[in-house]
């Protein structure tokens, strides 16, 4: 099962190296083209815009989860329990469905709109969807989860001791939680940090559903290229590029918390 | 200063529960709208859930999902707990390779599976349509029947096992009737855990279905790219409950006197 996964995943970098045909066929010759294409600045826009989305989706989902996933670690284990079920229950609610809630909200006819024009403090629809603060919004709604859950299992891993042995050293809660608490569950945001960003540089149903036409991130130029333009190569190309950038920021990512953490250990 | 402190948390987090579920609910509440155009609300109504169940291309996208869904779980669910019984009696080593493949595609953005997946297909040249979702589904439902039957057989220990080989049973008497039955509600959670990923998929389905194998969360796509409508709302409201209700149903099979209580996440 491993290998009908790994098997396709070879086969994508081969056909990165192939020719489309006329009517969108492989043509089995090697070439570069692909990979030059991707220079073109218009790509190049598209990946930053990827990029800028998916480390705000990380932030955010932080900033968010964080405190969250905090109350939800200092509950009663019966509490903790039902806290957890009512955080997964919307993760597993299909996420185009849920992308799909916030149009009623959001659309110009929608459920703001509508409440702030009947009480007469607008007089047109504010536009609230389709611009990239809705997609950044539908992004960390339906990525949330897969922040509050890694962040709560380091918190609840995590020796309680330390912190007493902090207040009894006269900590302030603020200071105890920075130097305490925050570094002892950086696993936790590592590993809720990187599903988050994996998630969200590949997606391509929120941009769809809440962006409109006029935010394209890669996950949906790589969604045309296959179904619409019908030009595997160049997809297959450009799914490459994304994976390996992926990996690339995650493996700094990983680097970058390893190396403050062992400064952190020597000091 | 420390309890308003913790009031200003538990009120965040409550608010993060309003956050995460009144998006839901407001899709649910429209459903029984009266209104076809409007947000506002105009009288409760039935007529959208009735005219999704008189419109036939509905009534096919439930059906396939529905097929897709028992066919691809029974599949996955047999080979799930086939490779958790193999990984916990083969040596450490082969463990840890095999438990890393079985892990990748659910670490791999789905946008990438689903490719992968349809180039695959397309390279072998099977024609797109219910036999392709059904691969696909079981590909990816695996992995977590794995995770949950491992975790059930890690409780479990290797005692009655080996009680019942020294009592002169063979290997398969032993896993038919000591193993099998101690395992069954893992068994029974991760058959539960396929269908509802497989009738919740989307994006996988999406590259891998053909024109004439259409599943819910498809048509939905489909509807809302066309614009907003209430039967959209009535039939995400349905498969709302529906997800709901199975993984509700799951966790209560998998907890059942299971000794760990942690989640599968």
């Amino acid at each position: 099962m491993g290998a009908l996964f790994v098997l396709p995943m070879l086969m994508i970098a081969i056909l990165s190296f192939l020719k489309r045909g006329t009517y969108g066929q492989v043509v089995y010759e090697f070439t570069l083209n692909n990979y030059i294409r991707i220079f073109d600045p218009l790509y190049g826009q598209i990946f930053w815009d990827t990029l800028v989305v998916a480390v705000l989706t990380t932030v955010f989902s932080i900033l968010c989860g964080y405190p969250l996933a905090y109350y939800i670690s200092r509950l009663e284990k019966s509490t903790q329990q039902i806290w957890l079920l009512l955080v997964m229950i919307p993760f597993w609610i299909n996420f185009l469905v849920r992308s799909y809630a916030w149009v009623i909200i959001l659309r110009s006819q929608g459920v703001i709109n509508t409440f702030l024009q009947s009480l007469g403090i607008i007089s047109e629809p504010l536009p609230l969807l389709y611009n990239s603060g809705s997609v950044l919004l539908g992004m960390v709604y339906t990525l949330l989860p897969f922040m509050v859950l890694p962040i709560y299992v380091s918190l609840e891993q995590m020796d309680r001791r330390k912190l007493e042995a902090a207040y009894d050293l006269g900590a302030t809660p603020w200071k105890a939680f920075w130097h305490v608490t925050l570094p002892m569950t950086k696993t936790g945001v590592v590993t809720g940090s990187i599903l988050v960003f994996v998630s969200s540089i590949g997606m391509f149903v929120v941009p769809d559903v809440m962006g409109g036409a006029k935010s394209a991130l890669i996950g949906n130029v790589i969604q045309n290229q296959f179904l619409s333009a019908r030009d595997w190569p160049f997809g297959s190309a450009l799914s490459i590029v994304l994976m390996l950038l992926s990996m690339l920021l995650i493996l700094l990512y990983f680097r970058a918390t390893k190396a403050s953490e062992t400064k952190e250990g020597s000091a | 200063m420390k309890t308003l402190r913790r009031n200003a948390l538990s009120g965040y987090s409550w608010l993060m529960l309003v956050f995460l579920y009144l998006p839901i609910l407001i899709l649910v509440l429209y459903s029984f709208n009266d209104s076809r155009i409007n947000a506002t609300w105009t009288g409760f109504t039935w007529k959208w859930y009735v005219s999704l169940f008189e419109n036939r291309q509905v009534m096919q996208a439930l059906m396939n999902s529905l097929t897709i869904g028992v066919i691809s779980s029974v599949i996955a669910t047999v080979l799930g707990t086939a490779a958790a019984l193999a990984v916990k009696h083969y040596s450490i080593r082969w463990s840890n390779i095999f438990n890393g493949l079985m892990y990748l595609p659910i670490v791999i953005p789905e946008i990438m599976m689903g490719l992968a997946l349809l180039v695959l297909f397309s390279q072998v040249q099977m024609e797109l349509g219910k036999v392709t979702l059904i691969l696909a589904h079981v590909t990816f439902s695996m992995p977590y029947v794995m995770v949950i039957i491992s975790g059930r057989l890690a409780d479990m220990g290797k005692e009655l096992e080996e009680a019942s080989q020294d009592l002169g049973a063979t290997p398969w008497e032993t896993l038919r009737y000591v193993t099998l039955p101690l395992i069954m509600p893992g068994i029974i959670a991760g058959f539960l855990m396929a269908f509802t990923l497989s009738l919740d998929d989307f994006i996988i389905s999406f590259f891998v279905a053909g024109p004439n194998s259409t599943t819910l969360p498809l048509y939905i796509y489909g509807l809302v790219k066309r614009g907003v409508s209430p039967e959209v709302n009535a039939l995400s409201t349905l498969l709302i409950v529906s997800t709901v209700l199975l993984v509700v149903v799951a966790e209560i099979f998998r907890r059942k006197d299971s000794k760990n209580n942690q989640s599968i996440f």
